[in-house]
């Protein structure tokens, strides 16, 4: 083994040589690193949230309001189906009640009827690749010429999907709304949605512009419905009271017709601005084309009554139609402020998020805090990786150097396999860097001290050297494998700063094994040829 | 002193491990002992029976409320909002305490602390963490906290927040549980795998010595657990792992060597002929990691310290809880297994 292959030279001088050049640029100053080419200056080290300050935002699908969505459909749709399949059958909508959208039949014995015309609302779902499929909603006969339906577990896991991937766009529109901010928006499981902010300096604005869901819709008010009843609840089910907004300003609320007129996806564009007469901040907004047409009807016969402005079921504005609204423009006034004009017509311009969404989970570092982590975290590295190499340089003199020179060419290879990849370094990584470099430092060790016992029993050294290589890698492999596991383990459930310390340690695993087994038996080798010792000096 | 310094290193010890084996077995039943105690009272600081007692809901909901106290929880486990404020002049902890509890929040700790470089930056820290009410009003009422506390201390500042709902943080934890299950499942697969099945539960038998004697640590000095321990803990299977793998190697090459040679001896041999390798390695991973224990900041302390004790301990019982489990078992010996690998080195006569 000591007549070392050209090839593996080769592959090392490469290897190292690479891995210099891509780790580099997180070490050179900004100037210097301007004048480099363009792939290596890209690559640098991607610094995780603790580091770097930010915020992160765990985001929850509202899977009750969604089923409750779900359930006013499939209400609908069962009315709709058993009127239009079969005019036999007299049905009368129910509403919702405890997880069940109920359907109540006007002749009992119809049931059968009624259920079989009712499956073909059902639409098959897929579970699985076999071709399995599971009805989205379910019907029952609950006596009494009741139908109860319900959503099954896997339509609300699919609808819940749907909502993380159209809410993911509504959130980028909203918190990137130029599309320059580094804003990491990725779903988690079925139900939840991780946003991810560095640098973000207020958190609170990401909050805000998530924790809206920024429905807008326009009502008419109920009829007939007496003032007092309203107060205390006692309304049709086809009308609802809304409070005002600003409930300091204007106490109570409106009654309207549940079902909106319009709602903001008529919407072509808002933006904030000033009223002409008032001075008052307020929203402009165009209806796109059939947006307008839809008002311009409502205003023309509805002029000299009242209609209400509605954001996620708060009133923000209830003006009266002066005179037909044609023109496809209009204005919400209220007590805005030019801040939060703005920020109602960016949420505006982003859409409605299809579901509301619960921030379950928050993690705020201020970049400072950031910047003293860096700090530390550097400095605890650096002592340690001296600490190491003196140490080694200590117990195995030449040959501790070698470890040594092996040890910082795996050291360059980990940073420069962090910036390629673009894992990001956390605060447990810097922590698995530096017990990388520590643990790395057992290969060769492992070795060395096969080569003392081999020269012990007697053997010369080449033959102690050889001995010592290819008997200590069974042991290295074996050794390093468990290390591995370990992170495999770790990246699988590991979140954020955890995962980041997945990372490291796997790749550190890696290029500790490739450098101390590669690199110290090259320079070993060439020790070798060159002294021609008659002693290995570790005896 | 001779130069290099493992020169003076001796080249074969002979100690006999074996003999101690008995007493290193009482150690660790004790120590293992100990931790179960600690968790079930609190880090023997509370009665267990009145906290039973006063818990309500099914006995398992209350043996839960009995070994919630086991561990001091950090808000990743335990959920709840932590916020560090930092100012330029000494903080008024009782005065943030009197405003806070005016929320009613419940329990609320106030606590000074140091920044993550004390000695460079002149700024005074202070932490307060409370639970956090339910996952949808945990958020908005930590802005409430957050607007209060600035309110209070003149150019104050919250530096760093964490919210963390209930709903995630139990999730965290049963996840966390499931992980460190599953690490030492793998390692059992890979050592029967590799070895023989002596072997593998000999291994197992170590780490689960390993992680709940570091578990013990932290329960009985009350180090607050959170994420980061998770990783040092599963970390420490991967070290201890290392360190019981490079003995086993061994073991394995000198059960084919010397097939004659009663187990005790073997086990002693191989742990004699490791022995220089465990040092060195160890002293290493101690050098590295007492640099993170000294400057790595509060953040990391909790990692170091775990890691090393971890490390200690998964070096004791890779020597005293590993190598002599399989002393207990025993193991095939003779043409079974693997054929010796024969290599150069082995044409000459070997003299332990």
């Amino acid at each position: 083994m000591l007549q070392v292959a050209r090839w593996r030279i080769i592959l090392v001088i490469i290897v190292a040589v690479v891995g210099a050049i891509f780790a580099a640029p997180n070490v050179l100053p900004a100037n210097v690193l301007e004048r480099m080419p363009g792939f290596v200056r890209g690559s640098t080290m991607n610094l995780g949230l603790d580091l770097r300050g930010g915020s992160q935002l765990l985001l929850e699908v509202d899977l009750a309001t969604l089923r409750q969505q779900r359930l006013e459909q499939i209400a609908d749709d069962m009315s709709r189906q058993l009127r239009e399949s079969d005019p036999r059958i007299r049905a009368v909508r129910r509403g919702i009640q405890g997880g069940v959208a109920r359907v109540r039949l006007n002749d009992a014995s119809e049931m059968e009827r009624a259920l079989e015309s009712l499956q073909a609302i059902v639409s098959p779902i897929q579970v699985n690749q076999f071709g399995n499929s599971e009805p989205d909603v379910e019907f029952r006969d609950a006596g009494d010429g009741v139908i109860e339906a319900q959503v099954t577990d896997v339509a609300l896991t699919q609808l819940a999907r749907q909502s993380v991937r159209q809410s993911i766009e509504v959130i980028r529109r909203r918190v990137d709304p130029t599309g320059v901010a580094e804003v990491t928006i990725v779903p988690q499981g079925d139900d939840r949605i991780v946003v991810q902010a560095p640098g973000e300096s207020d958190p609170e604005v990401l909050r805000e512009r998530i924790g809206q869901t920024a429905l807008l819709t326009f009502h008419l008010p109920a009829q007939n419905i007496d003032p007092l009843d309203a107060q205390e609840g006692r309304l049709p089910s086809d009308a609802v009271l809304f409070p005002y907004a600003d409930q300091e300003a204007r106490p109570g609320g409106v009654v309207v017709r549940r079902r909106p007129e319009l709602t903001g996806e008529y919407l072509n564009n808002a933006r904030a601005g000033f009223d002409a007469q008032t001075n008052e901040s307020v929203v402009n907004f165009r209806f796109n084309g059939r947006g307008s047409r839809i008002f311009c009807n409502i205003s023309t016969d509805n002029v000299g009554r009242q209609f209400a402005i509605v954001l996620d079921g708060q009133v923000l504005t209830d003006p009266v139609f002066n005179e037909p609204i044609c023109g496809g423009s209009g204005q919400i006034s209220g007590s805005f402020t030019p801040q939060s004009a703005q920020e109602l017509a960016l949420l505006l311009n982003a859409g409605a998020l299809p579901v509301p969404l619960t921030v379950i989970e928050e993690r705020t570092v201020g970049a400072e805090l950031g910047q003293d982590a860096i700090n530390s975290g550097a400095l605890a590295g650096i002592i340690g990786a001296i600490a190491t190499l003196v140490f080694m340089a200590l117990a195995y003199g030449l040959f501790g150097l070698i470890a040594c020179l092996a040890l910082i060419i795996n050291g360059v290879l980990i940073v420069a396999a962090m910036s390629l990849v673009g894992a990001a370094l956390t605060l447990p990584g810097i922590a698995g860097l530096i017990l990388t470099i520590a643990m790395a430092v057992d290969a060769n060790v492992l070795i060395y001290e096969r080569m003392r016992e081999e020269q012990a029993q007697g053997r010369g050294p080449a033959l102690a050297i050889d001995a010592g290589f290819s008997r200590a890698m069974v042991t290295i492999i074996d050794a390093n494998l468990t290390t591995i596991l370990a992170a495999l383990i770790l990246f699988q459930f590991g979140i954020g700063p955890v995962r980041g310390f997945a990372w490291t340690l796997s790749i550190g695993v890696i290029t500790s094994v490739f450098t101390a087994v590669l690199v110290t038996q090259i320079l070993l080798a060439l020790w070798y040829r060159a002294a021609r010792p008659k002693k290995l000096p570790i005896y | 002193m001779k130069w290099p310094l493992i020169r003076n290193l001796p080249n074969q010890t002979r100690f006999t491990y074996v003999r101690f084996a008995g007493i290193a077995a009482i150690f660790s039943f004790v120590a293992i002992a100990a931790t179960f105690v600690s968790v079930f009272t609190g880090g023997f600081r509370e009665n267990p029976v009145a906290i039973y007692q006063a818990a309500e809901g099914s006995p398992l909901d209350r043996t839960g409320a009995v070994l919630a106290r086991g561990f001091n929880l950090g808000i990743d486990f335990k959920g709840g909002t932590s916020m560090i404020v930092a100012a330029p002049q000494p903080i008024d902890l009782e005065a943030l305490r009197g405003a806070l509890n005016a929320l009613q929040l419940g329990d609320v700790q106030v606590q000074e602390t140091t920044g993550p470089r004390d000695e460079t930056s002149d700024l005074h820290y202070a932490v307060l963490r409370y639970e956090s009410p339910s996952d949808a009003e945990a958020a908005n009422v930590a802005q409430q906290v957050e607007d209060n506390v600035e309110a209070l201390i003149p150019s104050g500042e919250v530096r760093d927040r964490q919210v963390v709902g209930p709903k995630v943080s139990g999730e965290l934890f049963s996840s966390g549980l499931i992980a460190l299950g599953l690490a030492i499942v793998l390692m059992l697969i890979y050592i029967w795998f590799r070895f023989e099945w002596q072997f593998g539960l000999g291994a197992v038998l170590a780490l689960f010595h390993d992680v709940i004697l570091t578990l013990g640590l932290f329960s009985i000095f009350r180090l607050e657990f959170t994420l980061t321990i998770i990783a040092a803990l599963l970390t420490i299977i991967g070290y201890s792992m290392n360190d019981t793998v490079v003995v086993f190697d061994r073991m394995r090459e000198n059960l084919r060597k010397f097939k004659k040679m009663p187990l005790g001896e073997v086990v002693d041999l191989s742990l004699n002929q490791t022995l220089s390798r465990t040092i060195i390695t160890g002293c290493t991973a101690l050098l590295a990691l007492g640099g993170l224990l000294a400057i790595g900041g509060a953040a990391l302390s909790g990692f170091a310290i775990a890691m090393i004790f971890g490390i200690v301990i998964g070096t004791y019982s890779s020597l005293y809880v590993a190598a002599p489990a399989i002393l207990i078992w025993g193991v095939r010996r003779g043409g079974e297994g693997d054929p010796p690998q024969r290599s150069r080195a082995d044409l000459v006569e070997n003299r332990p």
